[in-house]
């Protein structure tokens, strides 16, 4: 007899119940607390919160922590509780000149209104495993820098003083985009998309996608001569208009990554030469998707500033469809449910194919046969 | 605020399933406009689901909007109740609305299912709801969204034509098993989802509304009762679905679609019925197949053997 599969539910309580026991690992080390998720591995909180359109490290911790430190469920698991989370209203738009900078670097000028800030970098640091940090040595506080707090002039209000960089909005003034801006976890997504849906999708899209794509932009399949102009870290205070009060009222402070990216541009028969901005932001510190969204976003401008679309980096049915991680590691391991009932319908037709060509060569085979004979 | 303390709180409040009233007001309008242009795919503003996409987040979206307390829902992923995602997805309407549930297609008053229509005729009152993973049929012929609602607007199908006549060409046969392309109501051509053929004809006239909810691709269409739904063919190689050589090995139905069942490592194996409460039924009717329950603890190894060969 067969017994058809049953208890699909116990064996689902089971899988879990073993699921939180390997998260939990060896009891005899402490658990892991969310503070120190966000202490001491902040830069994949920010990944998280950045991912997951959501800005609560505590939160995004937990995520990080539930996840075992699977990024991309973490994500996942804070844009669920993000879905369900009423919304009051939009914020004015960042005011990123404002920003108390923890680093500012422009590979545009040597020099410039407020010099270059480092900040917490990993870069010119040498790659070579630190054994002092695993036995958890103590570390010195980082040293004050001078002028700290004071706003610095951005790279791209330098040039727009010359009219050398497009302003922030180029088109029709009557075009200039609504505000507030659209919002693709509220509306349905059409192409083509105007920039802001765009950048939305760049800003919520896959950190190593992103990369991907923005790498393969310098290697040209759709160059856009990038320099990066400027990359500000720092928080920044999100305001709110209260139409009760008249006035715009603080709802806090974020930290946020942004990068302009400075490109080429030859000018066209309406427009004058000019360079043209790639335009990242992302939430947390994370220089590398500000830098690969910047790319990307200037890619997506091709039909825009009326240049050929050859590369995937400049086809935005592509890039935005599948820029996802939540929606394409759904997809992609939703492959494991069952498909049996497909399967079969496919097993009879390779079946039927399978026969239908065996008595095809049968036959064939019979009349060289004859063939020979005569 | 404190990581551990305020969180727990705030996370479980849900509303009845699931889905805020906003939410489903704007899911509701686009069945309904959906149902109002039967095969025509309205875009909806999907929401990120507490399931993976490609898990049957379109369809929960759409039992969310339409389930009331009094409803009795049935859950199927292949035909069957207890498959994994079946369970899952089950377990969590229980559990965010608290409804009746059942594995007898016949109670049901919402269906939810993946890959299957019940064998059992669905009647009046009933709605089917559909998880599609892509609700494009021309998708695979042209990948960009631009294109192919385009060619809906302009009813131009020729493309799928050709496809299903290079298949003739190549093979003979239509080479779509599962999938098969469908024109609903005279005018739009429609991803039946991926149903084995075998289902469509179900879909001809049906007493049931059938729903399509696709999360991931943030399309919802329907089927109203009693809608012409033809499968793609041609005069002289007309729509056939799949026959079965056997009949269930449990409940003796014919006309059913069959899962294939490996018994052992030298090529035993036997056909059962995909539905699984439609096998129950009969069974419980007194029906009884090759190797069903009381011949089988007899002769089973006669039976496996007979069926290897």
């Amino acid at each position: 007899m067969y017994v058809a599969v049953k208890g699909g539910e116990a064996a689902i309580a089971n899988a879990h119940k073993m699921l939180a026991d390997r998260r939990r690992g060896d009891r005899s080390l402490p658990a892991i607390t969310v503070e120190q998720l966000v202490e001491q591995l902040g830069l994949a909180v920010d990944r998280v919160m950045a991912e997951a359109s959501l800005y609560a490290p505590a939160l995004a911790a937990l995520a990080v922590k539930q996840a075992r430190g699977d990024m991309i469920e973490a994500i996942f698991l804070l844009r669920a509780y993000r879905t369900t989370l009423p919304r009051f209203g939009a914020s004015r738009p960042l005011e990123t000149g404002e920003m108390v900078a923890e680093r500012r670097v422009s590979a545009t000028y040597k020099d410039l209104p407020g010099g270059q800030v480092l900040g917490p970098t990993f870069d010119y640091t040498h790659r070579l495993l630190d054994p002092e940090l695993a036995a958890d040595a103590p570390v010195d506080p980082a040293p004050a820098r001078e002028h700290e707090g004071e706003p610095l002039t951005r790279v791209s209000d330098i040039l727009a003083h010359e009219d050398l960089i497009e302003r922030a909005f180029t088109g029709d003034p009557d075009q200039m985009p609504e505000e507030p801006s659209g919002d693709l976890t509220r509306e349905p997504m059409e192409f083509p998309m105007p920039r802001d849906l765009r950048l939305q999708a760049l800003a919520r899209g896959d950190e190593g996608f992103l990369l991907a794509l923005g790498y393969s932009t310098q290697r040209g399949y759709g160059r856009t001569h990038p320099f990066a102009g400027e990359i500000r870290i720092g928080e920044v205070e999100v305001e709110m208009d209260v139409p009760e009060l008249g006035f715009a009222v603080a709802l806090g402070r974020i930290r946020v990554t942004e990068c302009q990216m400075v490109n080429q541009f030859a000018g066209s028969a309406k427009l004058a030469p000019q360079f043209t901005r790639g335009y990242g932001l992302v939430f947390g510190q994370s220089e590398r998707k500000a830098m690969a969204m910047a790319l990307v976003d200037r890619s997506l401008r091709a039909g825009e500033l009326g240049e050929d679309r050859v590369a995937p980096a400049q086809d935005e049915e592509f890039v935005i469809s599948h820029a996802d991680n939540v929606q394409a590691t759904g997809f992609v391991e939703h492959l494991k449910l069952p498909h049996y009932v497909d399967f079969q319908a496919e097993l009879d037709l390779v079946r039927r194919l399978r026969a239908e060509f065996e008595a095809a060569r049968a036959g064939k085979d019979d009349a060289t046969a004859r063939e020979a004979a005569e | 605020m404190s990581a551990s303390t305020g969180m727990s709180q705030d996370l479980a409040s849900y509303n009845f399933a699931y889905l805020d009233e906003q939410t489903k007001r704007m899911i509701r309008r686009a069945i309904l406009k959906a149902i109002a242009i039967p095969g025509y795919q309205v875009p909806f503003a999907s929401r990120e689901m507490p399931m993976p996409y490609g898990w049957g987040t379109g369809g929960v979206q759409v039992t969310a909007s339409i389930i009331g307390p009094d409803d009795t829902l049935k859950v199927i992923d292949q035909g069957a109740d207890d498959t994994t995602n079946a369970v899952s997805i089950r377990a969590f309407f229980q559990k965010v609305a608290n409804v009746a549930v059942t594995t007898r297609t016949r109670d049901a008053s919402i269906i939810q299912t993946r890959h299957r229509i019940p064998e059992e005729k669905l009647t009046e009152g009933q709605v089917l709801v559909y998880q599609v993973p892509i609700p494009e049929p021309l998708r695979f012929l042209e990948p960009r969204e631009t294109e192919t609602r385009k060619m809906h607007a302009l009813e131009e199908y020729g493309l799928m034509h050709v496809k299903l006549y290079e298949d003739i060409a190549r093979h003979g046969h239509i080479a779509t098993t599962y999938a098969y392309p469908v024109l609903v109501a005279g005018r739009y051509v429609m991803d039946p989802s991926p149903t084995p053929k075998f289902d469509n004809p179900k879909m001809d006239m049906s007493e049931a509304l059938q729903l399509f909810g696709a999360g991931r691709e943030k399309r919802i269409y329907a089927i109203p009762p009693h809608t012409k739904v033809v499968s793609l063919d041609f005069e002289d190689h007309p729509f056939e679905i799949q026959h079965f050589d056997e009949p269930c090995a449990l409940c003796a139905a014919e006309g059913v679609y069959l899962d294939e069942v490996i018994l052992d490592d030298r090529g035993g194996r036997m056909f059962v019925c995909s539905d699984t409460d439609h096998c129950e039924e009969r069974r419980a009717a007194g029906h009884r197949g090759r190797l069903s329950a009381e011949e089988a603890y007899t002769g089973r190894e006669d039976a496996i053997r007979e069926t290897a060969r």
